[in-house]
């Protein structure tokens, strides 16, 4: 098996884990990761080895992204039939208990798609902000203006649904 | 300590990607600003959130459809040698060939996690995020394919008397039969450990020329059909994709002059199950 195949395939449940948070629940998500898998498959003799693999990859599935979002494609199917995929646990307590992570995907959905974007990469990739760039095909100051107005968006979401606590304390 | 903090180097700093000679400066900046320091806090926790949210999928087993390198760059691979479509198949081909056989392998150690997973939503799919110039008329193909193969599912499989041209007893002449008519060699893939045992098969008009189509049953007399085109030269492969066609489940795929399609009434998951076997016996084959 050559390194480049290695490669793409150890990507995939990262490509997953972007598109999820990307998309939120539904079939599009996975579809995206399949359209981009097989797009990486098609075009790999195209990339140049030694270059970085994810970044290649997540810019084939931020274009095709794009491409989608142009198109505006309803989504037309839920994936009540198939619960067991795609699903993720119940949170349980932990460092970030308190902020409510079972609605993190409907407050990723308020934010608009390229701060969502940013934003995810920074998180959930740890791509430095040259690497988010260089992925997004964007100038490192627009990677920088979304990164700050998408966590302030969502700081403010969080908050907003943090204020009608259950509990009262009772001194 | 000199230059003024800036924005971003606040988001490095709560991203760890502040540069160390930065560290002192931003650190006595946010001493002085609580409310940019509480800020910087919300930022943190927004990524372990986002973190501890999404992190399970990266543990989730994969659809074994996703391992999968294309079909189109694994025609050399197949029972058949003609690789037409896109351009550059032939090569990729060569060059995936290791890792169509570590995919294969990955699709079976992971298969047994993900079993029943499907790929596409019901219907045609009319997504396709990669448009090549006629993808559109790949799409079209794909679908008439599929629905072609539903409709030749529903006209035989009610039959009692005929269900086929050919019985599997002679499955040498069926074999010999339908790879001289449809200009290729045939080979009907075994499915008997999914319970189905080949009943026959007979050939069919397709969209300009003969098809043939297979027909299996399990022990309760329930069908599948596996309907084989060689008409597709004009489309570049495609995929697993699913269709929806009335009470009937289809799946397909095209790869290189061939176009496949497995139709049943079975549920989603059960006939995806079948579609991967049978895949994988066609492309397997040396």
């Amino acid at each position: 098996m050559s390194d480049a195949s290695t490669s793409l395939i150890a990507a995939i449940p990262r490509l997953r884990r972007y598109a999820r948070a990307l998309l939120g629940p539904g079939a599009g998500a996975d579809d995206l990761v399949q359209d981009t898998v097989e797009r990486g498959w098609r075009k790999l003799a195209s990339w140049r080895a030694g270059s970085d693999m994810r970044a290649w990859l997540f810019g084939i599935m931020h274009n095709l992204h794009v491409d989608r979002l142009r198109q505006a494609t309803p989504p037309t199917e839920s994936l009540d039939a198939l619960p067991e995929h795609g699903t993720l646990p119940d949170p349980g307590p932990g460092p970030a208990a308190g902020l409510a992570l079972r609605d993190l995907d409907s407050l990723l959905a308020r934010l608009p798609p390229e701060q969502r974007s940013v934003l995810l990469l920074v998180a959930l990739e740890e791509m430095s902000y040259d690497q988010v760039a260089a992925t997004l095909g964007i100038p490192l100051g627009t990677v920088m203006s979304r990164l700050s107005r998408g966590r302030e968006r969502l700081r403010l979401l969080m908050a907003g649904q943090a204020v009608p606590a259950p509990l009262k304390v009772i001194k | 300590m000199n230059s003024p903090v800036t924005e971003a180097e606040l988001h490095a700093w709560a991203d760890g990607q502040l540069a160390p000679a930065r560290r002192a400066a931003v650190d006595a900046y946010l001493a002085l600003h609580p409310a940019d320091a509480a800020r910087l806090q919300a930022y943190r926790d927004q990524n372990v959130a986002l973190r501890s949210r999404y992190n399970p999928l990266l543990d989730q087993p994969l659809p074994a459809t996703l391992a999968r390198p294309p079909l189109a760059a694994r025609a050399a691979h197949a029972w058949h040698d003609s690789l037409r479509g896109w351009p550059g198949a032939a090569a990729a081909a060569n060059a995936l060939r290791p890792a169509a056989r570590a995919a294969a392998l990955l699709v079976l150690v992971l298969g047994s996690g993900g079993a029943g997973w499907l790929l596409r939503g019901s219907g045609v799919d009319t997504s396709a995020g990669d448009a090549p110039s006629g993808a559109p008329a790949v799409l079209a193909a794909g679908a008439g394919l599929a629905q072609r193969a539903a409709v030749a599912h529903a006209v035989y499989t009610p039959e009692q008397k005929h269900p086929v041209e050919v019985a599997a007893d002679q499955q040498a002449h069926l074999v010999a039969w339908l790879s001289k008519r449809l200009g290729a060699p045939l080979r009907p893939p075994q499915l008997a450990a999914q319970g189905y045992q080949l009943e026959g098969g007979r050939l069919l008009p397709g969209q300009s020329g003969p098809v043939a189509q297979f027909m299996y049953r399990d022990h309760a007399g329930t069908r599948l059909t596996l309907y084989v085109s060689t008409e597709q030269t004009h489309n570049s492969g495609t995929g697993f994709r699913y269709a929806r066609e009335g009470q009937l489940s289809v799946f397909y795929w095209i790869d290189g002059k061939f176009g496949y399609a497995l139709s049943g009434a079975q549920s989603r998951e059960a006939l995806g199950t079948i579609a991967d076997a049978v895949y994988a016996q066609l492309e397997g084959t040396p």
